[in-house]
C-alpha cells in the first residue's frame, strides 16, 4: 500500500537523541530541511522519539524547524529498531510528508531502510547534496557510488516519502535565532512485546574517542607510511599542532591503526583547516572524505599521485625525514594554530 | 590450443595471491635479515590443505592439479623466496613423488600422510660433500646386517634437513654397481646415530633452512627401503623432473617480483624533473625483462600442462623451464637493482634480496650446466 | 542450525578509476570480488558452523551469471550450498526491488534459524538491503554485528560495534544480522574446497524470476521507486603549490606560507 503522491507536504527531518542531547546530524539536516521547505513553500516538521522530549523543543526551532512532533514513550528513550519504526510508521502514514530526512548515522542507517521497506517507498543512502527540481519539484538526491568514484543524482517519482539519510559533517545548520512554532504531541501507543531486540548491555566506546570531525588539524597516514610504526611518527606532528590523527583505508586495512581513524568514503568525512596527507596517494575514495578540508599538505615519493595534484602544498620526498624536520620547525619556531 | 586457466585455477591463484600479499610479504624482508624460518605461514598453508595439490584427496592431497603447483611456487615466489622453496617442497616434486608413487601403503600412511597434513617435516638427501652433479661418487654406504641395514655418510646441503623429522637417504649398497647400486631409505632423524649439523649461512634464500645429515651406524630396517634395493637412482632422477617444475616457477616467480618492483619504482623515481621510466633506457630494459618473463611463464606452464596430461615430454619440458626461468630470474633481478640505482644496493629496497635468491634456483635441483647436458642427450638421441 | 548468508559480487571499488576524458568509470580490468562486509558475515556464520555441530551454511546471491565465481569462493570457504538468483528481469532493481528479490528467495528456502549480510556493498554503500530483506521476511534485525553467540532455544547474543559504543544485544530467531567488516579475521578459502567447489561436490542452484514466482511490479528497473536522476565525476580540488629544493628547504617555505596566510600562528 503506497501513499497517494497528492496528497503528501511538508519536509520531515528525524531528530536523533544520544545521551539527552540533540545530535549535531539533526541540526545540520534542519539546515537543508530549511532551503528545500522554502523552495516547495511548505513546512518544516522535526520528529523527535524519546522520553521527555519536550526540552529539545525550543532548540529545535531556534535551528529553523517550523512543526515539532514530539512522540514521548518510555520504551523510546533508547533507539531500537522496532519501536521507532512501528511509531514512525504510524505518524507518516496519518500525516503524509513529502519528504523525510534521516542523518546516515548508525541508527539512521538502521531505521530509514526499515521504514523505507514499510512504506514501500523508495530511499536514498548517504547523500552528500540535497536540492528540489524546480520543475518537478522533486527531490534531488545526490550521492557518491563505486567508492566515491562518481556521484549520482537519485530522483523518487512514483512514491511518498521521498526518502533519503544524509552524510553527516556535510550540511550546514543555520545560525540559531529565537523562534516559535507548532507543537504537536502525537500519542504513541506501544505494547513491549512488540520490540524484539532487547539490548543487555552498552559499553562506551572510551578508546574510540577520535573525534576526527570535529578537529581542526589532521594529520593522516596511509600505504606509504609501510608498517604501523610510521603512526608514532603521524602521532608526533599531530601532537606538535595539537592535532589529531587521520588514516587512509590502506592503512585501515594493513591492521596499522584502527578503524576509528578513517577518512573516507567508508570512513569519516571531515573538514578540517589542515589536513596533512602523509604517504596517501589520494584515491578517490580517500578524498571524499577530505577534499572539504581547507588547506591540504601533501607529503609523498610519488610526485604525480593524486594526493599532491589536490594538495595546496605539495612536499615531494621521504615522509620519515620530513616529518621530523616539520616537528623540529615548529617546535623551535613556536608554531601553532 | 589454449593459454587461458581454468577458473579453479584463477581462485586458486587469487587465495594464494591473496595469502602471499597478507601473510608473506610483510615478514619477507625480515626472514631474510634475521634467516628466520618460516614455519608458521607454512603451517598455515597446510591447514588450508595446500599439500600435495595434485594428489587426489582420498589419499591425502588437495586435489588439484600441477599446473597450480606452478601458480602456488610463482605466486609465493613473488614475496618471499625462501618460503616459496619449502611451499615447493610441500606441494609437489621429489618427496612426495617418491613416496606417493613407489612408497608401500605402511610408508604412505608413516610418512606421506603426516607430511602433507602438516605434522611431519621431511627432507631429501642425495648430495654429498664429494658428490654433487655426479651422484656415482656417492661415499654413503648401507650395509646389509641380517633383515636390518647399517648407515654410513654424510649428507649436504639439504633443503630443510634443520626442520626435518624424516629423511630419504640415498645410499650405495653395492658400490661396484655405481647409480645402480643405489638405494632410497626412509630414515627417522631420531635414529641413534643419526644427527645435524649445523644450519648453512647462505647468500640468499636466508630463511631457507639447510644443513647436514650425518650417520653414524644408523640401524634402519629393511622395510625403510622406497622401491627395490639399487632402484633409488631411477626413482629420484624420475622424482626429481616435478622437483624442476617447482624450482622453475620460483624462478619465474622471482623475476616477475622483481620485475613489478622495479616498473613501480621507474615511475615513482623523479630525476631531471620526471619519473625515470620516461628515459628510453628504462623503458627498454623493462621491456626486455617483461619479454623474458613471458616467455619463460610459457615454458612453465607449458611443462604443467604435460605433467598433469601424463605427457612424456614433460622432463624435457621442465628441465628447459628450469635452465630459462633460472637465467630470467637473474637477468630480471640484476636489471631489477640497476633501475633502483644506488637504493636498489640496499636492504630497504628488496630488490637486492631477490638478486641473491635468485643465485640459487640456477644451482639447486641440478645446475644449469647439468639441465643442459641432460637437454642436449634428448635432442641428439 | 540452518543459516542463510547473502553475498553480492561486486567490483573492487580501489581499483577503479575514472577516465578523465569522458567522465564515465573505467570497469575494465577491475576485479570482481565477494564485497568485503558479506565476507565477514559469512565468517560469523562459518564460525558458528564450527561451533555447532550438524549447522548448515546456504550462501544466496543475487546477480549475474559471473557471480557463479563469488558463490564458489564462498563454497570454498566452507559454505554447504549456495543459490545463485539470477534473471534479466531483475536488472536495475533498486534496494527496495532487490529485497524483494532475495526475500523470496529466502521464503522459498523457507526453514532457517539466521540470515546474515554484510553491512553494506563498496559499489552502492547504501546498508541498505540487509533492513529492507528483514522487513520484507517480517522478522527482527540486528545491524552492525561482530560476533554472535548462541544462547540455546533459537536466542542468540549479538555484539555490535557501533561508532562510539558497542551494544551487547539479545535477539529471538529467525532474525536478520548484518555484519560489519575490518573487526575479526577472516579466513581464506581452502585449497581443496576450491578444487571441490569448481567440480560438482556442492550443491549450486540456480533460480530465475519463474522459481521465485515473484510478481513482476516489484523487480527491476521499472518497478523500483529510486531513478537515477543522472551521474557525473565528482569535483576535483585544483593543484597548488608544489614546493622545490632539499628537504629543509620545502618544510621551510610550507611554514613561512602559511604562516603568511595566517592559517598558522607563532605562539605568543
Amino acid at each position: 500500500m503506497s501513499i497517494d503522491i497528492k496528497l503528501c507536504k511538508d519536509v520531515w527531518v528525524f531528530i536523533e537523541i544520544k545521551d539527552k542531547k540533540i545530535e549535531n546530524t539533526s541540526l545540520e539536516l534542519l539546515g537543508v530541511g530549511k532551503m528545500l521547505a522554502a523552495d516547495l513553500k511548505q513546512k518544516l516538521c522535526a520528529v523527535v522519539l524519546g522520553k521527555d522530549v519536550t526540552q529539545y523543543t525550543s532548540l529545535l526551532f531556534s535551528f529553523g524547524a517550523d512543526v515539532v512532533y514530539n512522540c514521548e514513550h518510555e520504551l523510546l528513550e533508547t533507539y531500537t529498531t522496532d519501536a521507532f519504526t512501528n511509531v514512525l510508521d504510524e505518524i507518516v502514514k496519518e500525516k503524509k510528508p513529502d519528504i523525510f530526512l534521516f542523518g546516515a548515522t548508525n541508527v539512521g542507517r538502521d531505521l530509514a531502510p526499515r521504514l523505507a521497506a514499510r512504506l514501500n517507498t523508495g530511499l536514498t543512502a548517504d547523500c552528500t547534496a540535497l536540492s528540489i527540481d524546480p520543475e518537478s519539484r522533486l527531490l534531488q538526491q545526490t550521492r557518491p557510488a563505486f567508492g566515491g568514484n562518481i556521484m549520482a543524482t537519485i530522483i523518487n517519482p512514483t512514491h511518498r516519502p521521498q526518502m533519503a539519510t544524509v552524510r553527516p559533517g556535510v550540511m550546514n545548520k543555520i545560525d540559531p535565532k529565537e523562534c516559535y512554532g507548532i507543537v504537536e504531541n502525537y500519542p504513541v501507543k506501544l505494547p513491549a512485546e512488540n520490540l524484539r531486540v532487547q539490548i543487555k548491555k552498552i559499553i562506551k566506546n572510551i578508546s574510540k574517542n577520535v573525534n576526527l570531525v570535529d578537529a581542526d588539524i589532521i594529520v593522516s597516514g596511509g600505504r606509504g607510511l609501510g608498517g604501523p610504526e610510521g603512526f608514532e611518527l603521524i602521532q608526533q606532528l599531530a601532537n606538535a599542532l595539537g592535532g589529531v590523527v587521520g588514516a587512509s583505508r590502506a592503512a585501515v586495512d594493513s591492521g596499522w591503526i584502527s578503524n576509528d581513524h578513517q577518512v573516507g568514503q567508508t570512513g569519516k568525512t571531515v573538514k578540517p583547516m589542515i589536513y596533512i596527507a602523509c604517504g596517501i596517494s589520494g584515491a578517490i575514495q580517500h578524498q571524499a572524505g577530505m577534499t572539504g578540508s581547507k588547506c591540504i599538505i601533501a607529503i609523498n615519493k610519488n610526485p604525480d599521485c593524486s594526493m599532491m595534484k589536490i594538495a595546496n602544498y605539495a612536499l615531494c620526498g621521504d615522509l620519515y625525514d620530513i616529518i621530523p624536520l616539520m616537528v623540529k620547525t615548529i617546535q623551535e619556531q613556536n608554531i601553532t594554530k | 590450443m589454449d593459454f587461458e586457466l581454468t577458473k579453479a585455477q584463477e581462485q586458486f591463484r587469487k587465495t594464494i595471491r591473496g595469502f602471499t600479499e597478507n601473510e608473506i610479504r610483510p615478514i619477507a624482508g625480515a626472514v631474510d635479515r634475521y634467516e628466520a624460518t618460516v614455519d608458521d605461514n607454512i603451517k598455515k598453508l597446510a591447514a588450508l590443505h595446500i599439500n600435495g595439490i595434485a594428489i587426489p584427496v582420498e589419499e591425502g592431497g588437495a586435489g588439484g592439479d600441477h599446473v597450480c603447483y606452478a601458480i602456488a611456487c610463482e605466486e609465493v615466489a613473488k614475496a618471499c623466496t625462501s618460503t616459496a622453496t619449502l611451499v615447493s617442497a610441500k606441494l609437489a616434486g621429489l618427496l612426495i613423488e617418491m613416496l606417493y608413487y613407489y612408497g608401500t601403503p605402511a610408508q604412505k600412511e608413516k610418512y606421506l600422510q603426516p607430511f602433507l597434513q602438516g605434522e611431519l617435516e621431511g627432507c631429501f638427501g642425495l648430495t654429498e660433500p664429494e658428490a654433487g652433479s655426479d651422484p656415482g661418487r656417492l661415499c654413503t654406504t648401507a650395509i646389509k646386517d641380517g633383515s636390518n641395514y647399517i648407515i654410513n655418510g654424510t649428507k649436504t646441503f639439504i633443503t630443510g634437513a634443520p626442520l626435518a623429522d624424516f629423511a630419504i637417504v640415498m645410499a650405495s649398497t653395492n658400490k661396484s654397481l655405481g647409480t645402480k647400486g643405489i638405494t632410497a631409505f626412509l630414515v627417522d632423524c631420531d635414529t641413534p646415530g643419526f644427527s645435524k649439523g649445523k644450519p648453512e649461512q647462505k647468500m640468499g634464500q636466508r630463511g631457507l633452512p639447510v644443513g647436514e645429515l650425518i650417520m653414524k651406524n644408523v640401524v634402519v630396517p629393511e622395510t625403510a627401503i622406497i622401491g627395490k634395493e639399487g632402484m633409488g637412482f631411477r626413482l629420484a632422477m624420475k622424482s626429481l623432473d616435478c622437483g624442476r617444475l617447482g624450482i622453475a616457477s620460483v624462478a619465474l616467480g622471482i623475476a616477475e617480483g622483481a620485475y613489478e618492483a622495479a616498473v613501480k619504482y621507474s615511475k615513482e623515481r623523479v630525476q631531471f624533473g620526471a619519473p625515470i621510466c620516461n628515459n628510453q633506457a628504462i623503458q627498454f630494459m623493462l621491456t626486455d625483462m617483461k619479454m623474458r618473463i613471458d616467455a619463460a611463464q610459457l615454458l612453465v606452464y607449458r611443462a604443467a600442462v604435460s605433467k598433469d596430461k601424463g605427457s612424456s615430454s614433460f622432463p624435457f619440458e621442465a628441465s628447459m623451464a628450469k635452465v630459462y626461468a633460472s637465467e630470467v630470474a637473474m637477468f630480471v633481478t640484476t636489471k631489477a637493482v640497476q633501475i633502483h640505482g644506488g637504493y636498489g644496493y640496499m636492504n630497504d629496497y628488496p630488490v637486492e634480496r631477490m638478486m641473491r635468491d635468485a643465485k640459487l634456483t640456477e644451482i639447486y635441483e641440478g645446475t644449469s650446466e647439468i639441465q643442459r647436458m641432460v637437454l642436449a642427450r634428448t635432442i641428439l638421441k | 542450525m540452518k543459516l542463510i548468508v547473502c553475498i553480492k559480487q561486486v567490483p573492487d571499488t580501489t581499483e577503479v578509476k575514472l577516465d578523465p576524458k569522458t567522465g564515465t568509470l573505467i570497469r575494465d580490468g577491475v576485479p570482481s570480488i565477494i564485497n568485503p562486509d558479506d565476507r565477514a558475515a559469512l565468517e560469523v556464520a562459518l564460525k558458528m558452523k564450527d561451533a555447532n555441530l550438524g549447522t548448515t551454511v546456504t550462501v544466496i546471491c543475487m546477480g549475474p551469471k559471473q557471480a557463479d565465481a563469488a558463490v564458489r569462493e564462498a563454497l570454498a570457504m566452507g559454505a554447504d550450498s549456495a543459490i545463485i538468483v539470477s534473471d534479466r528481469a531483475f536488472a536495475g532493481s533498486d534496494t527496495w526491488a532487490t529485497a524483494n528479490v532475495i526475500s523470496s528467495a529466502i521464503q522459498k528456502i523457507m526453514d532457517y534459524d539466521l540470515v546474515f549480510c554484510g553491512r553494506q556493498a563498496i559499489d552502492g554503500d547504501t546498508a541498505q538491503v540487509g533492513p529492507q530483506i528483514a522487513e520484507r521476511l517480517n522478522i527482527p534485525q540486528v545491524t552492525y554485528a561482530r560476533s554472535v553467540k548462541v544462547l540455546g532455544d533459537s536466542r542468540y547474543e549479538v555484539c555490535r560495534e557501533l561508532d562510539d559504543e558497542q551494544q551487547i544485544v539479545e535477539v529471538t530467531g529467525p532474525a536478520l544480522i548484518t555484519v560489519v567488516h575490518g573487526l575479526e579475521p577472516i579466513r581464506y578459502p581452502d585449497f581443496r574446497r576450491i578444487f571441490q567447489a569448481y567440480s560438482g561436490v556442492f550443491e549450486v542452484l540456480n533460480w530465475s524470476q519463474e522459481e521465485l514466482k515473484i510478481d513482476a511490479n516489484k523487480i527491476g528497473l521499472k518497478s523500483s521507486p529510486t531513478n537515477v536522476k543522472c551521474t557525473f565525476p565528482p569535483e576535483l580540488r585544483k593543484s597548488g603549490i608544489r614546493l622545490e629544493g632539499t628537504n629543509e628547504e620545502m618544510v621551510k617555505q610550507l611554514f613561512d606560507n602559511m604562516l603568511g596566510e595566517h592559517i598558522l600562528k607563532r605562539r605568543a
